[in-house]
């Protein structure tokens, strides 16, 4: 039998929604048995790999890597879900958004707020330059699903799970879908 | 006082001629969606999502604000209401900042409630990302506008229910904003008796208690209710 390919991401984000993947405790060694992890960050993978079934994107669009990332993720993912409020909405990543431009964003955080040794880091080709504009990854590319929360609880990312392993589009409603 | 009988959803229903249909749905147990309606305090009709399709009418028109009358035909659920109201809620969605998951209000917001009860999985519309001030002025509450959806509940409990009337609206469109007073900082408004019914009153995290931190803003309204049933009934009951 195929084991569905399955992809994690860590794209803006504070990797909570992973740390909520991995509240799913005992039910990951099921998981283990019906899919096959190809790509995430818990994993030793450099390259995003070809043909994945599942990705579940974790964070905002806020940098060019990000956006890069998420591109190649949805030409090669069959099914691509928003894992969490940054992918969802922007979230907390978003807020910068209405502070100010890039530039004002990093002057703030690495010069007004440093404590030693204030400098804006700037190495280009390592470190990926901000987007103008932080967006939640629907405005970057298609989504197929949507789980909400900060982060999803454990039950609801398994809720889904295992409705996208059973080949059914996922319906998620009432407590399942709040916010925050 | 005549009684008139509706149809809501295909159930007769009895009401008061004086009655709004979104008070004759609630007595007979129709749930229809509300954001800027309160129990005890005039109806403004500024959100419109319980907007209702009213038989013979090609437009929607807000339950709240309605009144019945004899032979009307109701319907407070369809595919059309459905997407107006989905769309109307994102929109209050996109217009300012409500994250959740930094917010007072979290798991105490009917804005949060109704993206459960009507199935908002995301927004579709781009978010403004509109910078706006905090008020912190007052010693004891704080005004958030970026958690604010303009619904004006503040400004009718302020002066109806405490008779003050500290709060009022400047603007217009996404600009419009809640004021105290002529715009003073609420820590400078004179008016204001600090009586806290404005922030037992409010929807969502933008009114709150100073010192409440992420989802510990939690409202009483029996607070309001209190002094609604006090006037309307003549019954004191704490």
């Amino acid at each position: 039998m195929d084991r569905l390919k399955i992809a994690t991401l860590w794209l803006g984000g504070c990797s909570g929604c992973h740390m909520s993947f991995l509240d799913l405790d005992e039910w990951l060694i099921d998981l283990a048995g019906k899919v096959e992890l190809v790509y995430s960050p818990i994993m030793d993978i450099k390259v995003y790999p070809e043909q994945v079934d599942v990705a579940l994107v974790e964070g905002a669009v806020a940098n060019e890597e990000n956006l890069e990332l998420i591109h190649r993720v949805r030409r090669r993912t069959r099914i691509l879900v928003a894992f969490g409020d940054c992918a969802v909405t922007g979230n907390v990543t978003a807020l910068r958004n209405s502070v100010s431009n890039v530039e004002g964003v990093l002057h703030r955080a690495y010069l007004e707020a440093a404590d030693l040794q204030a400098q804006v880091p700037s190495e280009p080709g390592i470190v990926p330059a901000l987007l103008e504009r932080v967006v939640p990854v629907h405005e970057a590319v298609p989504v197929d699903y949507f789980l909400p929360g900060c982060p999803p609880p454990a039950a609801r990312i398994r809720s889904l799970l295992e409705q996208v392993l059973a080949g059914t589009p996922p319906a998620l409603a009432g407590q399942d879908l709040k916010f925050g | 006082m005549a009684a008139k009988t509706l149809t809501i959803d295909g159930r007769l229903v009895g009401a008061h001629e004086n009655q709004t249909v979104l008070e004759a749905a609630s007595e007979a147990g129709i749930k229809i969606p509300t954001l800027c309606h309160l129990d005890g305090i005039a109806d403004a009709g500024a959100c419109r999502l319980c907007l209702v399709e009213v038989a013979g009418s090609p437009r929607l028109h807000p339950a709240c604000v309605l009144k019945v009358a004899e032979g009307m035909e109701i319907k407070t659920q369809s595919e059309r209401l459905r997407k107006y109201r989905r769309l109307l809620l994102e929109l209050l969605f996109a217009e300012r900042n409500h994250v959740c998951a930094v917010c007072v209000a979290n798991g105490h917001c009917e804005l949060q409630d109704l993206a459960m009860d009507l199935g908002m999985d995301h927004v579709r519309y781009q978010y403004r990302f509109q910078p706006f001030a905090v008020d912190v002025t007052h010693r004891l509450f704080g005004l958030d506008h970026n958690r604010c959806v303009l619904c004006t509940r503040c400004v009718r409990v302020c002066s109806e229910v405490e008779g003050a009337h500290t709060w009022d609206m400047e603007g217009r469109g996404a600009k419009a904003r809640v004021i105290t007073d002529l715009k003073q900082p609420w820590g400078e408004a004179d008016s204001c008796t600090s009586c806290g019914k404005c922030v037992h009153g409010c929807p969502t995290g933008a009114l709150f208690f100073q010192g409440s931190t992420v989802g510990e803003m939690e409202r009483d309204r029996t607070r309001l209710e209190f002094i609604v049933t006090a006037r309307e009934k003549k019954q004191w009951i704490a």
